[in-house]
């Protein structure tokens, strides 16, 4: 299978396999208009299989909740067809307008027009919770 | 700005700080009568509490301070859809600290980041009442003597009974407190409360759906009521309500010292026989309430 390098980019490796259809929709990547791959299950030392996203735009695109998602993803930044930086993406203290609350009495449920945020409440048990309501994050 | 929104907000030191001032107020009323002259009160109860919005208003009374307000939302700009931000911003241009109570969870925090005065939170759904803890921390200290090295047991709705989380929150702070946690299966302490403050801080605490049995064990009993409100479900309601009602007969093994204290309101779950007991706090917790609360406005507008 061909998928051409890209020129200017970001390119989301090392996803568990299975992943990134749920990280294309978390990331919104469905609205952007430049291209987007996706490869499912390729092969992977370290993992056996994996997903890879490729995403050939120079653009801001909220990675934060892929530490959330997916901690052991690598995240690899291409300009002029060039590696420029590599990073894992970590766990973020804090996931903006990403995740919805779930949580029927939160005040985020009759007031949508409120920022949608989340903090990272416990880094072992890789808990967020809503800033207003508390509830957990759910995907 | 300072707000209080959780509990958690204050520090140990400001929490006592808080219930010395409530104590020489109770000592000397007198000397704190005119400090909040000219001093306007806003109590914003989205979702109606009466005897909560009544403690407020005379403690802003006592202190010489006017109130102004809404008891529900039907007779709020809430009705014609306004955002909780935009009502906190206009009344901030009139009142100099706001009471907010509100039926949906993280309201007063919304508040909070748009007010230009300080905000309370009054109670925001089954999430946090910290007026309420700390009026509940006031009458411990006052009964006690201390607010260390008791055994506190936990009656009733301990799911839904946000005033149980914010006070078991709140004592876990405190040195030798040991948890009892009374109440049916359903109705269970959450187990994100249990982890993150009970076993994360190594707590010693006992779960069980026997009264009767740990009775004999308890410093404190902190009764709650099955409140109707916070079901989905009326049938669950029904069934659960009359889980745990205290009655002369189930004091029996008490301690003599026992203090047994309550949110209010009762609905059933303690016999009106009870109230005459020496034991039963639950109104001198509720005049306590009115103390805490002129201690918290006047540490909020800087004033003591």
């Amino acid at each position: 299978m061909n998928i051409d390098s890209i020129q200017n980019g970001i390119v989301i490796d090392h996803i568990r396999a299975g992943g990134a259809m749920e990280l294309y929709r978390l990331l919104g990547l469905g609205e952007l208009d430049c291209p987007v791959a996706i490869i499912k299950n390729a092969p992977s030392r370290k993992l056996g299989k994996k997903d890879i996203i490729k995403i050939d735009a120079a653009r801001d695109i909220p990675l934060d909740v892929l530490g959330f998602v997916d901690p052991d993803a690598t995240i690899n930044i291409i300009r002029g067809g060039v590696l420029v930086e590599k990073k894992h993406a970590g766990l973020p203290e804090r996931i903006e307008s990403v995740l919805r609350c779930r949580n029927p009495r939160c005040i985020t449920s009759v007031e949508p027009g409120l920022p949608q945020i989340f903090t990272l409440a416990n880094r072992e048990t890789k808990t967020y919770r809503c800033i207003y309501c508390e509830a957990r994050a759910e995907r | 700005m300072k707000h209080l929104i959780d509990i958690r907000d204050l520090t140990q030191a400001e929490i006592l700080e808080l219930l010395d001032l409530a104590d020489a107020i109770v000592a000397d009323p007198a000397a704190y009568r005119e400090v909040c002259r000219y001093k306007k009160l806003a109590t914003l109860f989205f979702e109606p509490s009466t005897r909560t919005r009544l403690s407020f208003e005379a403690a802003m009374y006592e202190l010489g301070g006017q109130v102004l307000g809404f008891s529900e939302a039907a007779s709020s700009s809430a009705a014609k859809g306004e955002s909780v931000a935009d009502t906190i911003r206009v009344v901030s241009c009139y009142a100099d600290i706001i009471a907010m109570r509100h039926p949906k969870e993280g309201a007063p925090l919304v508040g909070a980041m748009h007010a230009g005065v300080p905000i309370i939170n009054a109670g925001d759904g089954g999430h946090n009442h910290p007026t309420q803890t700390l009026t509940d921390l006031m009458t411990i200290r006052r009964e006690k003597g201390r607010l260390s090295d008791f055994t506190i047991g936990f009656c009733g709705d301990l799911k839904f009974g946000r005033t149980v989380h914010s006070l078991i929150a709140a004592l876990s702070r405190c040195a030798g407190v040991r948890f009892v946690l009374v109440s049916p299966e359903e109705l269970k302490l959450p187990s994100y409360i249990k982890k993150d403050i009970l076993l994360e801080q190594g707590l010693p605490y006992e779960q069980t759906t026997d009264l009767h049995a740990v009775m004999p064990e308890l410093d404190v009993l902190y009764m709650t009521r099955v409140q109707r409100e916070r079901f989905f479900n009326e049938e669950d309601y029904l069934r659960l309500k009359d889980s745990y009602i205290l009655t002369p007969e189930k004091l029996e093994n008490a301690k003599a010292a026992l203090s047994i204290l309550h949110p209010l309101p009762r609905v059933n779950e303690i016999d009106a026989a009870i109230d005459d007991d020496p034991r039963a706090c639950y109104f001198r917790q509720a005049r306590n309430g009115k103390f805490v609360r002129m201690a918290l406005i006047l540490k909020l507008l800087e004033l003591a």
